[in-house]
């Protein structure tokens, strides 16, 4: 293991609706994170109390150091996997955060400025599985996370999954990965047009 | 000479809160569990029911309701077994009387209550700290009980571990309060290799079976315990007992029972009331919590601190008996203490209670089924 980055508290919101996988993918992503990169993480979730439906979010926070308070206040990446998910937590995230929606089912982005790809599409059409859609969306995640080793991401999601599911879950985090490098550019010029971003919208309000 | 030293075996998980304190139950030795699953206990009560039969003697049951389970697991102590059963509020309501007889019959056990929003069945998955005085006082009659708490998904595995170690050291139901947010937080723990943690457990007699008093005082006031059925004498009951375990109204017996279970907590509240503190050595303003609420008040208090205020925090990690001397202590050296709860303030009477006018209290309660944010506790601190 590589001895982590300094990284202080990055915040990640997991939205979109039940069923989605979202606490599943919030568990994944962080216990790649935690323990194959060796990062202090805090994964929590907040669901209904509804069996299926209703909405659905897991929130992940990264650090280098010891996490004190385990949910996140300012976003610095938001995925939203539906509409009512973007709108409802877009305000969350920092000026200078990223926004990742999937096309398919957010076709109204409350911003000009975010990232997008067809998660539904791909996972139904060329998976040919709409449930893979939570490790395809971690795929892209793994691309924008500047301190993220996606050989490292994806030996611990196969670790993580059983032997049943292993396979076709593999071949959807490799397309969002993929998919991800070739639509959004490399992660370091993507961190700094959003840096460049936040710097020219106006302050924020000091509470 | 050169010592052999045994590799130790530490294993590293990425775990639920509650995962953890099933963990730490494993880890201290418990071997039944019994319950009835509620949300948010239920991860619990999964990874017993996965990893007890695969130890020897290992008991996991599901029974009809938690009035049941406190029995089970009442019956289990008391026939030798370190006994566990978790719960959320509904259920923890239920349990109520059996926590009383397993006083009176000073059977050592642990309850694990992960609070959700109530009254009844209120909010199943969303957070709240309000059951910390029903924990102390739920059961009826005066009784002492040991009630602890954990803020973050290491301390469940460490204070699971502790609350068992009490339950046994003092012959007493130990409550585990967490709050929905600990116990569903994911988090690297390190599970200890058994040999570095420090095991209790129950005292069984040394004397020949006809001499045994099965409720004798002691030294510590906690009278050594045989398992049912080992050959020494067991008469359980409810009722008051003399230290045959017959039931008896002389008074000069029943105040002799009565003190008895006060004097074994109350002689070791030292080693009982545990707290920690964070950059309290010149704070003038001063934040006590407990909980998942601890964790927004630590980061609330590094900001502060970076403002320049001086901010420090006392984490409750015994709820009861309620740790006066730490809270005592920083009452006569802060301007302002702040207590932020998920409760209309139960544990902020508490604060008051010892505070006795000293100083000013300040409390942030928060009912709405969220978590109290760090930038609302920096705004009390400011």
């Amino acid at each position: 293991m590589k001895a982590p980055q300094p990284i202080d508290r990055f915040e990640i919101r997991l939205s979109g609706l039940g069923g989605q996988g979202l606490i599943t993918l919030g568990r994944l992503l962080g216990s790649a994170l935690a323990l194959g990169h060796g990062y202090y993480v805090t994964q929590t979730q907040s669901y209904g109390p509804e069996a299926r439906g209703g909405s659905s979010r897991a929130d992940v926070v990264v650090s280098s150091r010891p996490i004190s308070y385990p949910k996140t206040e300012n976003l610095d990446l938001l995925v939203a996997l539906s509409p009512e998910a973007c709108n409802s937590y877009y305000r969350l995230l920092k000026r200078t955060g990223i926004l990742l929606v999937d096309t398919t089912l957010v076709k109204h982005a409350p911003t000009n400025v975010y990232l997008g790809l067809p998660f539904t599409q791909m996972a139904k059409e060329q998976i040919g599985n709409p449930m893979t859609i939570n490790t395809m969306v971690m795929g892209a995640v793994t691309h924008l996370l500047p301190f993220a080793d996606p050989k490292v991401m994806r030996k611990s999601l196969e670790a993580n999954l059983p032997a049943k599911i292993r396979e076709v879950n593999a071949k959807a985090f490799a397309l969002g990965l993929k998919q991800a490098q070739r639509n959004f550019g490399d992660a370091g010029g993507i961190w700094a047009a959003a840096e460049e971003n936040g710097a020219h919208s106006e302050d924020d309000i000091i509470v | 000479m050169a010592v052999q030293r045994k590799k130790r075996k530490r294993r590293e998980l990425f775990a639920l809160g509650n995962e953890a304190v099933a963990e730490g139950a494993l880890l201290a030795g418990c071997s039944f569990y019994a319950g009835y699953p509620i949300t948010p206990s239920t991860e619990i009560m999964e990874v017993m029911a996965n990893r007890l039969p695969l130890i020897e003697d290992g008991v996991f049951i599901q029974m009809e309701d938690e009035i049941a389970s406190m029995g089970a697991a009442i019956g289990a102590s008391l026939a030798g077994r370190k006994a566990m059963t978790a719960t959320s509020g509904p259920g923890f309501a239920l349990m109520q009387e059996h926590i009383g007889y397993a006083c009176m019959v000073e059977a050592p056990l642990v309850v694990v209550n992960v609070m959700r929003g109530g009254p009844s069945t209120g909010l199943p998955t969303s957070p709240a700290q309000a059951d910390v005085q029903m924990a102390r006082w739920g059961t009826h009659g005066d009784h002492p009980i040991i009630v602890l708490s954990a803020s973050n998904v290491q301390e469940c595995l460490e204070m699971t571990v502790t609350a068992f170690n009490f339950a046994e050291k003092y012959r007493t139901p130990v409550i585990l309060l967490l709050d929905e947010v600990t116990a569903h937080t994911r988090e690297k723990i390190t599970v200890p290799d058994p040999d570095e943690v420090e095991i209790l457990s129950r005292v069984e007699p040394t004397v020949p079976p006809e001499w045994f008093k099965p409720y004798a005082d002691t030294a510590r006031g906690v009278p050594a315990m045989a398992p049912i059925g080992s050959g020494y004498r067991t008469h359980v009951t409810g009722l008051t007992h003399d230290v045959m375990g017959y039931p008896t109204q002389r008074p000069d017996e029943v105040k002799d029972a009565m003190l008895r279970l006060f004097r074994k907590i109350d002689q070791y509240y030292g080693d009982i009331q545990m707290a920690d503190e964070y950059m309290m050595d010149d704070a003038e303003v001063a934040v006590v919590a407990y909980g998942s609420v601890a964790r927004s008040a630590h980061l609330a208090v590094e900001q502060a601190r970076e403002r320049g205020a001086k901010a420090g925090l006392l984490t409750l990690k015994t709820l009861f008996p309620f740790p006066r001397p730490a809270v005592e202590k920083l009452t006569h050296r802060c301007h302002t203490v702040v207590v932020p709860e998920m409760n209309m303030g139960q544990m902020s009477r508490e604060v008051k209670r010892v505070n006795n006018g000293r100083t000013k209290v300040r409390t942030i309660n928060r009912v709405d089924g969220q978590i109290i944010t760090p930038s609302e506790i920096l705004k009390a601190i400011l």
